[in-house]
């Protein structure tokens, strides 16, 4: 299936949102993620099921003002 | 002693951590500075990078506190998605709340930042509302939840200082009791000591330290700026007056004619 991940389309095989940063080596207690604008909590991760077209946003921690 | 959302702090200068030349002079500028509040934000991770988790474990070790921000987001929604993420990752209600409406200045969209600073508020959040200095829109955030407010003196990385000095001196008279922080727009030391002279409680800095020449002896010329200011103001200032007055008696003089 066909999804947008930080604003680049992927074709994956994941079927959700847990299996999906397994798949991209997505690694770390760092990471914040969201599916088409809102946030998915780490704890939903597993039962996010991901569907065709889906915006996924993969987001850290880093420098800011 | 500062207080903001119950937590109380020593120092009155809370730093950003972007655009330093490298991460070892970007926590060294953030030691000399003596801050306890820095500002950090939410980017795209790459995958199998791990970047972010290396920015992360150096701002852990420096025992500091986060205000993560809202950077970048133009929209309510954009705003409010950002923070939810933000306190999850960096597990604080403290946001610095960013809702821009102009590419160009950076000038906040306040009738965005006023909705979003409702809805986190109501969620929980402990906002610090990036706002312009208008006295209303200040009104409207304390309205909506917010006990602190961060009005900007220029624009973000401006470097101008205050341009405005008359409106930051009606906020600072008109919420006595708020606590406001100057964010963006200070260019130098001696712009932080004048807000902090008009009573301020502190500033937000970033650009001033992070692109000067030596950003390390520049993080802790502001730290003592920002000291020297507050305490003037607690000391009490004098007045301009209009004409001179000698300083020396002038009882006693020596008739020398």
């Amino acid at each position: 299936m066909q999804l947008t991940i930080n604003d680049e389309k992927r074709e994956v095989s994941a079927a959700t949102l847990a299996g999906l940063l397994v798949e991209l080596d997505y690694q770390g207690d760092w990471l914040a993620t969201a599916r088409n604008g809102e946030i998915v909590p780490r704890d939903l991760r597993s039962e996010c099921r991901l569907h065709e077209g889906d915006r996924i946003e993969i987001l850290s921690p880093m420098q800011g003002g | 002693m500062l207080e903001l959302y119950g937590k109380t702090l020593s120092s009155r200068l809370l730093l950003g951590t972007a655009q330093y030349p490298s991460p070892a002079i970007m926590a060294e500028a953030i030691r000399a500075s003596r801050t306890e509040i820095v500002t950090v934000s939410l980017r795209r991770e790459t995958a199998g990078a791990g970047s972010g988790g290396g920015f992360w474990s150096l701002i852990r070790s420096l025992n500091v506190n986060v205000l993560p921000n809202t950077a970048g987001c133009h929209s309510v929604k954009e705003a409010v998605t950002t923070a939810r993420m933000a306190r999850e990752l960096f597990a604080t209600n403290w946001i610095k709340l960013e809702v821009i409406g102009n590419p160009d200045t950076l000038q906040p969209d306040v009738f965005g930042l006023v909705e979003a600073a409702r809805i986190l508020s109501d969620e929980g959040f402990e906002v610090f509302p990036y706002t312009t200095d208008d006295l209303i829109v200040a009104e409207r955030l304390l309205e909506a939840g917010c006990r602190v407010l961060m009005p900007w003196c220029a624009p973000i990385g401006s470097a101008r200082g205050p341009s405005n000095l008359d409106a930051l001196r009606s906020l600072r008279g008109y919420f006595p009791d708020t606590p406001l922080i100057v964010d963006a727009g200070l260019g130098r030391p001696s712009h932080a000591a004048i807000v902090m002279e008009l009573g301020y409680d502190a500033v937000l800095l970033n650009t001033a330290v992070a692109k000067a020449g030596d950003p390390v002896r520049m993080a802790s010329a502001f730290a003592d700026a920002v000291d020297a200011g507050h305490a003037a103001h607690e000391a009490g200032l004098l007045e301009p007056r209009d004409m001179a007055v000698p300083s020396t008696p002038i009882f006693g003089k020596a008739v020398l004619t």
